[in-house]
């Protein structure tokens, strides 16, 4: 199991990790999110004890990395897809890799084979496009049958049939009872592949929870309602026990409500309806909340955010998320509302 | 702890399956054996014009004439089989497998090692039987005084300088700038500082000059130390050098 011991790590004046814990559960496909630049690369990095972290530490079943002998068999792990010599064999990088660890000889072929890259296993890596390096990687993760696998952005670059297959393939490892840590910074790609979310935002952790819990905390509906008689509905509404709050433009929406009761209710009272819309809150808009959140606390409480240079949460906010995000739509306040409500 | 036989095997894969890498040993055997020939032909048609006066004539470092430019191949092998590592990022996948750093980097240079002094081997034997044959009545053989010396030294020196190199490219984590510093080291001020005053009394401790003393048949008048002496300051340089690459990689984040 994989387990971070408030890691942190520090580039001259950038706090790219910042006192980082929490475990990797095993079995299951855990989603590593976060923002561009929001330390995620650096956490696996030190996790195969590549880089070393200013302090803290990251154990694996209790020892470091460096420790392990034949660490292939235990953890599989593919960092950046381009990392093969463009000289070289398909088959000859996986060979050097096998023969390090002591592997049979017969893998080589058998993840070629699992990955589709048999019929270009003698091909230099030079050839090779995005697609093909990602299944390379991912075959040499997968060379020493581990236990542990890790990729870092693996659907990055490539085509919807690449997506695909990798996603049905870490759904597939994980079936198998194999651990699965993959980064991404899509939460809608995330949704659809992990059973545990590991958020973080600027290097520090956001949240720590499985799927099935984020997406019951963040998925809200609610119907929204615009007519030319508001009076009448919020006295209609408030008399059948049901709630409203303002939305945008002057309609009023239901949280939670229901379609037919609302439009039946309307009808009841002779009430004109201009809209009557179901309206549901993204899984990636909230977890964009949570990521700008992080970063406006940052800026704000002035620790240096504002002359750190513009990498990271920081360029992603001013840009992104929290103004990408039309003003006004709904659920982009909720967040704040429900901290309120608290 | 990885196995170190297991790395060997994994480094050699790693050296053989890289074209470009072979190339280099290639041309350090053609162009040592090349130079080396023709400047045995010419010897041997103009002998007046090559006997130095006063001093025996050399056949042996006459038909190692092509090692200046040997060395250079031999230079670039040893950068190329370190700093390709670097270039393509590999490095963070050979260390993913083989987390044990110094252990790795050992591997690395007693594949290197070996595999330069076998093509060292191969190449100073096979020029000096074509430069002494090319030679005439000039030619020396193995049997005469210091002559086998000579020759397993230049193998020697081509060994040597190769790791130097693969050590400095480890230093440096970075195969142009490691080219860029020792190319123009080995090929140009190295030799040129040999020859200004005062300055070459520093220069002679370089391990290119120190290791060329191995070579030598005849002691050079003003030579300010023997062959022995020689491969003992140039094997200092490829140790530092080594160790040196083993510190900076352990020392790194990778």
């Amino acid at each position: 199991m994989i387990e971070l011991h408030d890691l942190t790590k520090r580039y001259g004046d950038t706090l790219a990790v910042d006192g980082l814990s929490f475990q990797v559960p095993r079995g299951v496909v855990t989603g590593f999110l976060g923002p561009n630049g929001a330390g995620k690369s650096t956490t696996m990095r030190m996790i195969l004890d590549l880089d070393r972290p200013t302090a803290g530490r990251v154990t694996l079943d209790g020892r470091r990395y460096g420790q392990l002998s034949e660490p292939l068999t235990y953890i599989g792990a593919l960092l950046e897809a381009k990392a093969v010599h463009p000289g070289r064999t398909a088959r000859d990088h996986l060979l050097w890799m096998a023969q390090s660890n002591r592997l049979p000889r017969h893998r080589v072929d058998e993840v070629l084979e699992l990955v589709g890259l048999s019929a270009v296993a003698r091909k230099r890596a030079r050839g090779f496009s995005l697609g093909m390096s990602q299944r390379l990687g991912i075959a040499s993760a997968l060379l020493g049958d581990p236990e542990i696998l890790m990729f870092d952005e693996p659907v990055n670059g490539l085509d919807p049939e690449g997506i695909v297959w990798i996603r049905t393939l870490m759904k597939g490892m994980a079936a198998e009872g194999r651990t699965v840590f993959v980064s991404s910074h899509l939460m809608s790609e995330m949704a659809l592949t992990a059973d545990h979310l590991v958020v973080i935002g600027r290097g520090r952790l956001l949240a720590d929870l499985p799927m099935a819990d984020f997406i019951k905390q963040n998925s809200r509906s609610a119907v929204r309602v615009r007519t030319p008689q508001p009076e009448t509905l919020l006295d209609a509404l408030h008399r059948a026990g049901v709630g409203a709050e303002p939305g945008p433009d002057g309609s009023w929406e239901v949280p939670d409500g229901d379609l037919a009761f609302l439009g039946e209710l309307a009808a009841e009272h002779r009430i004109t309806l201009h809209e009557l819309s179901p309206q549901q809150a993204s899984l990636e808009e909230a977890f964009m909340q949570m990521t700008a959140e992080s970063v406006e606390y940052r800026i704000g409480s002035g620790e240096g955010g504002q002359d750190r240079p513009a990498v990271g949460p920081a360029g992603t906010a001013r840009t992104g998320p929290a103004q990408a995000a039309p003003a006004g739509a709904w659920g982009s306040d909720w967040q704040a509302r429900k901290q309120k409500e608290n | 702890m990885a196995a170190f036989p297991a790395i060997l095997q994994s480094e050699w894969t790693k050296l053989r399956s890289v074209r470009s890498t072979l190339w280099t040993l290639g041309l350090a055997f053609v162009v040592t054996l090349g130079l080396g020939a023709l400047i045995s032909v010419l010897a041997n048609n103009n002998f007046e014009d090559f006997a130095p006066e006063g001093s025996p004539f050399d056949a042996t470092g006459t038909s190692f004439a092509g090692i200046i430019l040997g060395e250079i191949a031999m230079v670039v092998f040893g950068v190329l089989a370190i700093g390709n590592e670097y270039s393509s990022g590999m490095i963070r996948v050979s260390l993913a497998a083989v987390p044990q750093r110094a252990t790795l980097l050992a591997g690395k240079f007693a594949v290197i090692g070996a595999v330069a002094f076998a093509v060292a081997l191969v190449t100073v034997f096979v020029t000096f039987f074509t430069g002494q044959a090319l030679l005439g009545v000039h030619s020396t053989s193995l049997g005469e005084p210091h002559v086998l010396r000579a020759v397993f030294g230049a193998a020697g020196y081509l060994t040597m300088i190769c790791l130097f190199s693969a050590g400095v490219t480890a230093m440096l984590h970075n195969q142009t700038l490691a080219l860029g510093v020792l190319v123009p080291f080995f090929f140009l001020l190295s030799p040129i500082l040999s020859a200004v005053p005062k300055v070459k009394t520093v220069a002679h401790y370089f391990p290119d000059y120190a290791g060329q003393r191995m070579l030598l048949v005849y002691q050079e008048s003003g030579q300010p130390y023997g062959p022995g002496q020689g491969f003992l300051i140039c094997l200092v340089w490829t140790l530092a050098a080594l160790g040196g690459g083993v510190l900076v990689l352990r020392s790194r984040d990778a």
